[in-house]
């Protein structure tokens, strides 16, 4: 069988496989964000960065594995990169994970946990971003959007198309398909896989927060390469 | 409205893709999208209001806001400021008592910056309601301030402060042969389509847009895909500060680069192309689609070309103020009327591109090259240049130099030689490739433009002694962080960052570490961002760096270990103000006297 | 046995939370009284910081008070430590960040309902506010961070163990936690 190597582990493939999938079907984890295995690779956060022999990066959720590639992908100049990249989501949201309802269920949080990430490193950009709780059963909180596109594409296979990420630059923001512009006034449901769907606290199905006690949630005991390696990640 | 809408939606055969061209025509229309334009378009088009809010919030010259009904943009480039640019738009932001970044309380003027408008030869610029303006001075702002006071349309205005220059100072190979009409679809047709891609193949013709892909490997593997739908686009966004080349192309040449894409069509089978204009050379779209009507007259386009049974036609799509749009991926996002954001590879355009369709995208100049090669030959464009750079380059001077305009170079010229025949003295450094590319200093001037030497799409921008460095890598660092789409996190949050990183050090306010994090930033966002537009964002960084590392030592105030983030003192006023305190304890140093 | 290292403590803007953490180290801090000697600190009730081995620091900065105590430690210590949430990004203080100081201070001493005298206090003894919340590391050099609202006694304790023992500081998975 045609394969690659990550790490110096031989990992098969199948044609037409990414190096992301070709890695998790083996037990290799490659951290991620906006990648989410029911759907197409989006490419936007660059957590899962990995460096071919000729030194040129590539993201593994969109690559192709080719026959013979030997990648990089546990070292420690990739989780420095990576950790820089969390450590920018972290400044450019507000993520006030003590206030969070996500909070030791966030893959944000498990993917910082799992770089040793100990401080935000950069300085805060402290954006005005807006709130939206206009739902009843769904809280969208856009101080915690990491624009993983992961809501929008959910919503796009539904067939409702409720969420887009627009503006440009570090003016991107998410915006909802109603004309009041609010989610109260969109076709969102709370059983809809775009309010599940989330990686982080930004959008919320409301009345299930904090049910799991400290020490038993998501990622207080477990990294998250156990957690997504087990298939159990949330969303 | 309704009727307005209903109106423009029918103009553009009720098709989603000319979605910006529907919203060009609102903007201009009401000088702003009124939300009920959204509904109205969402309904007519059968597309979720999202994806209209996304494209509005997207493009620079869209805005949900009302913009006055003179809306002034002004060039803000580094060559606009270079030519007086600052002082220019004080002396009409005090004329027309409206200052930058506002609408005037009567709803009639706004004034915003905006990037390159490519008149850099013939700066500082402005567009007013999309139209653009060179060789600003008081006397012609005077003018402009006179109309817009007496309320004149903009298309009533005196029609010399239209006009732009092609400035042609140095023609070469191509811009000194005049291409007969039809010429080159006549020889490829005699020749044959397939010994027609054999030559161009034999010429060597690499892209002009930048990245140099041979161009007859583009077309052969575009012409090679089971799909049978395909589509050539060119390139005509050349919105990398400092170009201006393809401006003059599309002026002058405008039969040359049409007589291209035809060739390319017929090549591949292909029955539609587009040339995607910036927004900024609005003033070239009736011109555009006037020769292209006088083509359709003359059997150029059509159904059957010249009698050889060819089908093909073009259509002009106006972008609407994006930099990245210039991707080529962006780009075909852009023109499916969406925002334009770069596509993940694989598949590459060749195979997927406009409409997920085969497509064949290129530049300006390669279309016009193209032409010219397919009715001279091969070995005529072969004939100079050199061994992996074939034939000439059209280049784009401006800056410090007597004679800014349009040069042509054989491949393989030097850096000196460009330098010595637009009349440029007490050269600092050139940029070489705008802000994207290389800043080059002199002691590199025996360096050759080729693609694998000093390669550039054809900005060339001059500065003499008398500039500062630092100014020039803030506008260009400036320049990335306002055009990045947002779409990956390290050119979207890493630019901003690197702009405050580099502002801190610029302004005095750097210490130690800074010069260090300053290159971490820079690296991280050159080795992990997704597209050429991140990639390259850090590249002013990175090369003054490489080339002036004292400069950024004596910039920095080595005495100190730190120096805070943001302005301490400032960020008190507030406080003080309302408690109307003014004592000792009211301030802060920013660092401390020791 | 070595000379005892010094250590200092403060709270900026903070809720205290941290340091009542450290102090579930329990009777533990009876082996580390063996191995360190407090210097200003709400523990000891010392006023002003000597020059330190390690200087810990809760909470964010705030006002211009905030500052001067941080460069204060800064001066003095060797290796300063940004201690829990706030420290790090403003934590729960900067959620004031979104209004704008002067809506703040408006609602608080004007606006409010139930206000007597309404007035903007003005007494050069308070300290002014700054417009937003910042982390410290805007304001000084920070050697190491430990996150946590507030951090668990056993990272202080394996922290300042590790310190001590003369190693890098390390933290398990356990230990890292935001909230
Ligand atoms: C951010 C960015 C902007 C670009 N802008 C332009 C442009 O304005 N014009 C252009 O021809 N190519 C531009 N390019 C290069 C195109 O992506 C593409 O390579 C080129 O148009 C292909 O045509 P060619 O092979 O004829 O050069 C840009 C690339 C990037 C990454
Ligand atoms: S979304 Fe995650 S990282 Fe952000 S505040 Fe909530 S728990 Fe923390
Ligand atoms: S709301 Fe959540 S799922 Fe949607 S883009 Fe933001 S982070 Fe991703
Ligand atoms: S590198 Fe910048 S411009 Fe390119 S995709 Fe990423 S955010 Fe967009
Ligand atoms: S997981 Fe690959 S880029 Fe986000
Ligand atoms: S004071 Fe300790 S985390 Fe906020």
């Amino acid at each position: 069988m045609a394969h690659i190597t990550i790490d110096g582990q031989i990992v098969p493939f199948e044609a037409g496989q990414t190096v992301m999938e070709a890695a998790m079907a083996a037990g290799v984890y490659i951290p991620h964000l906006c990648h989410h295995p029911d759907f197409t690779p989006h490419g936007s956060c660059r957590q899962c960065t990995v460096t071919l022999k000729n030194g040129w990066n590539i993201t593994a959720c969109t690559a192709r594995a080719a026959e013979g590639q030997e990648i990089s992908n546990n070292t420690e100049e990739l989780n420095l990169v990576r950790k820089r990249l969390t450590q920018m989501l972290f400044v450019e949201g507000n993520h006030f994970c003590p206030a969070c309802e996500k909070t030791g269920n966030c893959q944000l949080q498990g993917v910082a946990y799992h770089l040793n990430m100990m401080s935000n490193h950069y300085p805060q950009f402290y954006a005005l971003r807006d709130l939206d709780a206009t739902h009843p059963d769904i809280l969208l909180d856009r101080n915690r959007c990491i624009f993983c596109n992961l809501c929008v594409r959910a919503s796009h296979a539904e067939g409702k198309d409720v969420f887009a990420i627009a503006g440009r630059g570090i003016n991107k923001h998410l915006v909802v398909n109603s004309e009041s512009g609010k989610l109260i006034d969109s076709e969102l449901t709370a059983d809809d896989r775009a309010a599940n769907i989330c990686p982080t606290g930004a959008l919320l199905v409301k009345g299930k927060a904090f049910q799991a006690p400290i020490g038993q949630r998501l990622y207080d005991h477990h990294d998250i390469d156990e957690i997504t390696l087990g298939g159990r990640h949330g969303g | 409205m309704e009727s307005f809408i209903d109106e423009t939606l029918k103009k553009y055969q009720h098709q989603t893709t000319p979605l910006l061209m529907v919203l060009r025509d609102v903007q201009a229309q009401y000088f702003h999208i009124p939300k009920q334009a959204v509904e109205l378009i969402a309904k007519g088009l059968d597309i979720p209001r999202t994806q209209i809010v996304a494209v509005v919030e997207f493009y620079h010259f869209f805005s949900f806001e009302p913009r006055g009904r003179y809306d002034i943009f002004l060039s803000d480039s580094i060559t606009d400021q270079m030519l007086g640019k600052k002082a220019l738009a004080d002396y009409l932001c005090t004329k027309l008592q409206s200052p930058i970044g506002t609408v005037r309380a009567d709803g009639v003027v706004s004034i915003d910056n905006t990037a390159c408008t490519g008149l850099c030869d013939q700066g500082p610029a402005l567009l007013v309601n999309g139209y653009a303006i060179g060789q600003l001075s008081e006397q012609r702002i005077d003018r402009i301030v006179a109309m817009i006071e007496q309320n004149r349309p903009v298309t009533e205005w005196d029609s010399d402060l239209f006009e732009v220059y092609d400035n042609i100072q140095q023609p070469g190979l191509l811009l000194n042969t005049k291409l007969p009409r039809g010429a080159a679809l006549t020889a490829a047709w005699q020749r044959g389509l397939t010994e027609t891609l054999d030559d161009i193949k034999a010429s060597g013709l690499r892209g002009r847009g930048g990245a140099g892909f041979t161009t007859a490997m583009k077309w052969a593997s575009c012409r090679a895909t089971e799909e049978t739908e395909r589509y050539v686009v060119c390139n005509a966004d050349e919105g990398e500060p400092g170009t201006f080349k393809d401006r003059v192309l599309l002026n002058s040449y405008t039969h040359d680069i049409f007589e291209g894409m035809t060739i390319c069509a017929a090549i591949l089978g292909a029955h539609k192309g587009f040339v995607y204009l910036r927004g900024e050379y609005l003033h070239l779209f009736n011109k555009l689609n006037a020769v292209l009507e006088e083509r359709r007259a003359a059997g150029l386009l059509g159904d059957n070309i010249l009698g050889y049974g060819w089908k093909f036609d073009i259509e002009i799509r106006l972008g609407a103020g994006s930099y990245v749009c210039g991707e080529s991926s962006a780009l075909l996002e852009s023109l499916e009327g969406k925002m334009g954001i770069p596509r993940n590879r694989p598949p590459s355009s060749i195979i997927k591109g406009y409409l997920a369709k085969p497509t064949v995208l290129n530049n300006v100049e390669t279309f016009v090259a193209a032409a010219h090669i397919a009715w001279q030959g091969s070995e005529w464009f072969a004939s100079c240049g050199t061994e992996k750079s074939k034939g000439t380059k059209i280049l784009s001077i401006c800056g410090d130099c007597e004679r800014p305009g349009i040069y042509e170079y054989p491949f393989g010229t030097t850096l000196k030689e460009v330098l010595k025949d637009c009349g440029a003295s007490d050269v600092l450094g050139v940029q070489v490739g705008g802000p994207s590319g290389t800043f080059v200093s002199t002691r590199e001037s025996d360096g050759r433009l080729t693609f694998e030497e000093l390669s550039t799409g054809g900005a060339f921008i001059i500065f003499n002694h008398s500039r500062n460095i630092f100014d020039i890598v803030q506008n260009f660092t400036h320049f990335f962080a306002e055009e990045s789409c947002g779409f990956c996190t390290p050119c979207r949050v890493g630019t901003s960052l690197l702009k405050k990183q580099f502002d801190k050090i610029h302004s005095g306010h750097g210490s130690a570490g800074d010069i260090k994090e300053l290159r971490d930033i820079a690296k991280l966002i050159k080795d992990t961002s997704h597209c050429g537009l991140g990639q390259s964002a850090a590249e002013p960084i990175l090369t003054t760096l490489e080339r002036y590392p004292n400069l950024y030592e004596r910039q920095i105030k080595q005495q100190y270990s730190f120096d805070p983030v943001f302005d301490l003192d400032g960020s008190l006023a507030v406080a003080r103000k309302m408690s109307g305190r003014d004592d000792g304890h009211a301030h802060l140093t920013q660092v401390e006297n020791k | 046995m070595a000379a005892k290292l010094k250590l200092a403590t403060t709270s900026l803007a903070g809720c205290f939370g941290c340091h009542m953490s450290f102090l579930d180290i329990d009777e533990r801090i009876m082996q580390l009284v063996e191995l360190v000697e407090f210097d200003r600190s709400p523990l000891t009730d010392i006023k002003n910081c000597s020059p330190c081995d390690i200087g810990l620091i809760e909470g964010g900065v705030c006002n211009a008070d905030n500052v001067h105590v941080l460069r204060e430690f800064r001066n003095n210590c060797r290796i300063l430590v940004a201690v829990g949430a706030c420290a790090i990004n403003g934590g729960l203080p900067a959620m004031r960040n979104s209004i704008p100081l002067e809506d703040c201070l408006r609602e608080s001493y004007v606006n409010c309902i139930g206000i007597e005298n309404p007035q903007i206090p003005n007494d050069p003894e308070l300290p002014l506010l700054l417009n937003q919340v910042h982390p410290i590391h805007e304001v000084v050099r920070i050697d190491y961070s430990l996150p946590g609202c507030p951090p668990s006694a056993d990272v202080f304790w394996k922290f300042l163990t590790d310190l001590i023992e003369g190693h890098e500081p390390s933290l398990d998975y356990d230990l890292v936690y935001y909230d």
